[in-house]
């Protein structure tokens, strides 16, 4: 009897974002289900860190910490992720930020930042992969989105704009790709706390407002969001593509 | 590690409409992950058999007559399996029927059967199974429904109704249970290569049609399902509660 498992046995894997909380999350579990990875972050020091922590329990990873600034970047992330790897099997695209700001005083810097990370870049990103991809054969592509994509939330005009964008490049990529053996799903995840996160609920009402929200009466984890991802990126979801999967505890469902 | 966030070890499952399709491979699916298995069904020769490929995987398997149409087969069915495992930790809602006519000339006892056996026959199984879950503050359901329940096709009345019935009825019970610690999800499959649908499967243009209407091309394999019934069974999907997943080869992206 073969046991159905969550596992990227000879996998290669590219992780934007690493330095953050979900993606680094992503990394500890892809690399435990057996992945050789290569991440990205914008801080150094913390993908050090995680390198140095997967190196001691005995894995194996590149990195290469830069600013996803331009289409540029983002091929020679790719391509240094092809040098060290020869190959990409999986993309994981967490890199993102937010900025909360009322909608009537977002300026056009702040907004222009938002979308250009959370969605110019990642569609970059996927592009440069995508073109690797399709020579291997196919591959897998999770794009990290949010229910900012499905819901709407105060304060966050150009975040949810642009994973509203995230969800519709994903579905317009699964259908474009599909014949390449592609497959392009997002996991939409709820508030995590995260350094990213943890800013906004210092503030006791938004926290409030936040785990009144979700019907199972917590945050997700970081791990959650990763179980999810490590799914999507392995074999046993090879029929799904185009899939939005939300991990909310129900906010988005009420 | 990830074994353990995919391990059903200890854990009690049952399936309606298991003796045949994909309830089947539900069944076998979980029992590979560690479960013990009810299998349910109205045929005793089928309840038999597949209860016994199940304990030559080496969990603890039997069959039990249930039919869920019917309030009372319901109960009698779900306390002998109570008396038999102790528990019931998961559960799928999988048995269905079809009928494909023109709206005009749909009959009313189809349409009764189709409604009674997909939607209220899901409902009655639930209020039957979900009170010792909530006793014990954890438990897993899920509803298989297709994606029919979003994208519907001509001579699909009942059955697309009944689905897009079953994901309401999803989310209203994810919500209701979400503080007692029930997760509840569907899986809407597309076409899969199973017995029940040799007859579509074997008419030239209705095969073409799905393949073409499909991005990726193909039908679902049967053991395709495998990895998302164990997922929203095992304790990687914790958070994820309300979802309908589409594992339907992008056929609902466009």
């Amino acid at each position: 009897m073969k046991r159905p498992e969550l596992s990227l046995e000879n996998k290669s894997a590219l992780i934007t974002g690493a330095s953050g909380g979900i993606g680094g999350a992503i990394a500890r579990n892809f690399a435990a289900a057996g992945a050789k990875l290569f991440l990205h972050g914008t801080s150094a020091e913390k993908l050090k860190s995680l390198m140095d922590e997967l190196k001691a329990e005995g894995f194996a990873s590149g990195a290469k910490a830069i600013e996803l600034n331009t289409p540029d970047d983002a091929r020679d992330l790719v391509d240094a992720a092809v040098r060290d790897l020869g190959k990409i099997d999986v993309l994981v695209n967490s890199a993102g930020i937010n900025r909360p700001q009322k909608s009537e005083d977002v300026t056009e810097a702040n907004w222009d930042d938002v979308l250009n990370i959370n969605l110019k870049m990642l569609f970059f990103v996927t592009q440069a992969a995508g073109k690797e991809m399709i020579k291997q054969g196919g591959g897998k592509i999770v794009h990290i989105s949010s229910q900012a994509g499905i819901v709407g939330l105060p304060l966050r005009a150009a975040y949810c704009s642009s994973k509203g964008g995230v969800n519709q490049l994903t579905r317009t990529l699964a259908l474009e790709w599909a014949r390449h053996n592609i497959n392009v799903n997002a996991v939409a995840p709820t508030f995590v706390r995260t350094p990213f996160t943890e800013k906004m609920f210092e503030d006791e009402d938004f926290k409030n407002y936040v785990i009144d929200s979700i019907p199972l009466g917590r945050m997700a984890t970081n791990d959650e969001v990763a179980y999810a991802t490590l799914f999507l990126a392995s074999d046993l979801a090879n029929i799904i593509t185009g899939h939005i999967l939300t991990v909310d505890g129900g906010w988005t469902i009420k | 590690m990830s074994l353990e966030i995919f391990d059903l070890t200890g854990k009690t499952a049952m399936i309606t409409g298991s003796t045949k399709g994909l309830g089947e491979v539900a069944a076998v699916a979980l029992a590979k992950a560690g479960a013990d298995i009810a299998v349910c069904g109205r045929n005793r020769e089928n309840l038999e058999q597949v209860s016994t490929s199940i304990k030559a995987l080496g969990r603890d398997s039997a069959g039990f007559y249930l039919d869920v149409t019917s309030k009372q087969s319901v109960q009698e069915g779900v306390e002998q399996i109570l008396k038999h495992f102790g528990k019931v930790d998961i559960l799928v809602n999988n048995a269905g029927v079809n009928h494909r006519v023109p709206v005009l000339e749909f009959p009313e006892e189809a349409w009764d059967l189709v409604i009674n056996t997909n939607l209220k026959g899901y409902f009655l199984v639930a209020q039957a199974v979900v009170p010792q879950m909530i006793e014990r503050g954890y438990g897993k359901v899920i509803n298989m429904s297709s994606i029919f329940g979003l994208t519907p096709l001509p001579d699909q009345l009942a059955y697309s109704s009944s689905k897009g019935g079953v994901n309401q009825l999803t989310r209203v019970m994810a919500l209701e249970w979400a503080k007692q610690g029930i997760r509840v999800n569907a899986v809407a499959p597309t076409y899969f290569e199973t017995e029940l649908v040799t007859q579509i499967r074997n008419d030239p243009e209705r095969f073409k049609f799905i393949n073409e209407r499909t991005p990726m091309g193909r039908w679902g394999q049967p053991t395709e399902i495998e990895g998302i019934v164990i997922f929203l069974a095992a304790p990687a999907s914790d958070f994820i509660t309300g979802q309908i997943i589409f594992i339907d080869g992008g056929w609902t992206v466009w």
